[in-house]
């Protein structure tokens, strides 16, 4: 497999992009902040949701007039939602104001942790899907999970690597690599938790298509700096995946060659 | 009537969910509307009636992650 990352690009629901680094748009600083760090992450695709908003305010309608200027791909969400109706019915909303067959589907199952409550994300993905949504569904790294929502009709999944703002990295590494070499073809999007950039390369290095982050970037001291560091982060991460990573040990081997050493036989004598 | 619009209590007086919003002033923009957790589409809105204690939802694009 080679280097060449020239078509090397990452194909969602029949879309092309050539950025695997997703970003969130929210807990910046400011909206200047937001653009400048989603320029630097090169970004291809944003996520956002949709809030109350009181009569007379114009927030809701200067942040989405910020996010078309991005031009920027919008993947709205759902989050916050705690059951299948709200999913549902959020996601009825999302389509209408993004003008957008795609949502990011979050069906929260518990407060503290956020995880995912894996059986109403598959009854929501199916009854979306039914309605003609593209679906992104937020989900763990559980195996059975990702088979149903793939039997639902999602066609690509996004497990968390830890959860959603700890910056806690690959929680589970070892049930995320088992993620990817059961569904070799479906483009996996590792989402939530991802604190530093050496967390998206090492998901990237594990073969996953792209990494969503927001917290990690939105929260650092320098957004725009840390942009660019995830940036080059993923984008290493897949180059090096492509490169063929070498295969770890558990004993040392020579990286010298050992031929010709001097001194060796003597001191063996 | 009394309806809850974005979890609060309100005293309205438009008979539908396109008055309403008109009402309390929200332009005609980037907004959504669902009623009793039920999506409504933006051209059903002036014919969709309010009653007594119906849960109006509004919502705009906004930040997330």
């Amino acid at each position: 497999m080679g280097a060449d990352l020239g078509s090397d690009r990452l194909t969602l629901y029949g879309v092309e992009f050539s950025s695997r680094l997703l970003a969130g748009t929210a807990q910046y600083p400011s909206p200047a902040i937001l653009s400048r760090a989603i320029a630097a992450a090169k970004a291809g695709i944003v996520t956002a949701s949709l809030r109350r908003e009181s009569g007379g305010s114009r927030a809701g309608e200067r942040f989405w007039s910020l996010i078309r200027e991005l031009g920027v791909r919008v993947l709205p969400n759902t989050a916050g939602c705690q059951s299948v109706k709200e999913a549902v019915t959020t996601a009825q909303m999302a389509r209408e104001v993004f003008d957008t067959p795609w949502i990011k589907l979050e069906v929260i199952g518990e407060e503290d942790s956020l995880q995912p409550d894996v059986f109403g994300l598959v009854e929501a993905a199916s009854i979306l899907t039914r309605e003609g949504f593209q679906v992104f569904p937020y989900t763990t790294e559980d195996l059975v999970a990702a088979e149903r929502l793939l039997a639902a009709g999602c066609e690509v999944l996004m497990p968390w690597g830890s959860p959603i703002g700890s910056g806690r990295g690959l929680n589970n590494p070892y049930g995320l690599k088992s993620l990817r070499a059961h569904f070799p073809n479906v483009p996996l999007i590792i989402d939530a938790g991802i604190g530093a950039p050496s967390h998206a390369a090492a998901a990237m290095e594990m073969g996953f298509d792209a990494v969503l982050s927001n917290t990690a970037i939105a929260k650092a001291g320098d957004p725009v700096g840390m942009a660019r560091a995830f940036a080059l982060a993923v984008e290493a991460g897949r180059i090096g995946y492509r490169a063929d990573l070498m295969h770890a040990r558990d004993m040392a081997a020579p990286s010298t060659p050992v031929i010709g050493r001097a001194f060796g036989d003597l001191a063996r004598a | 009537m009394r309806i809850h619009v974005n979890g609060k209590a309100l005293d309205v007086t438009a008979a539908t969910l396109g008055a309403l919003l008109r009402e309390l002033d929200y332009e005609d923009g980037a907004i959504a509307t669902a009623l009793n957790q039920n999506f409504v589409r933006k051209t059903d809105r002036g014919k969709t009636p309010l009653k007594e204690g119906d849960a109006v939802e509004i919502l705009v694009p906004r930040q997330g992650g």
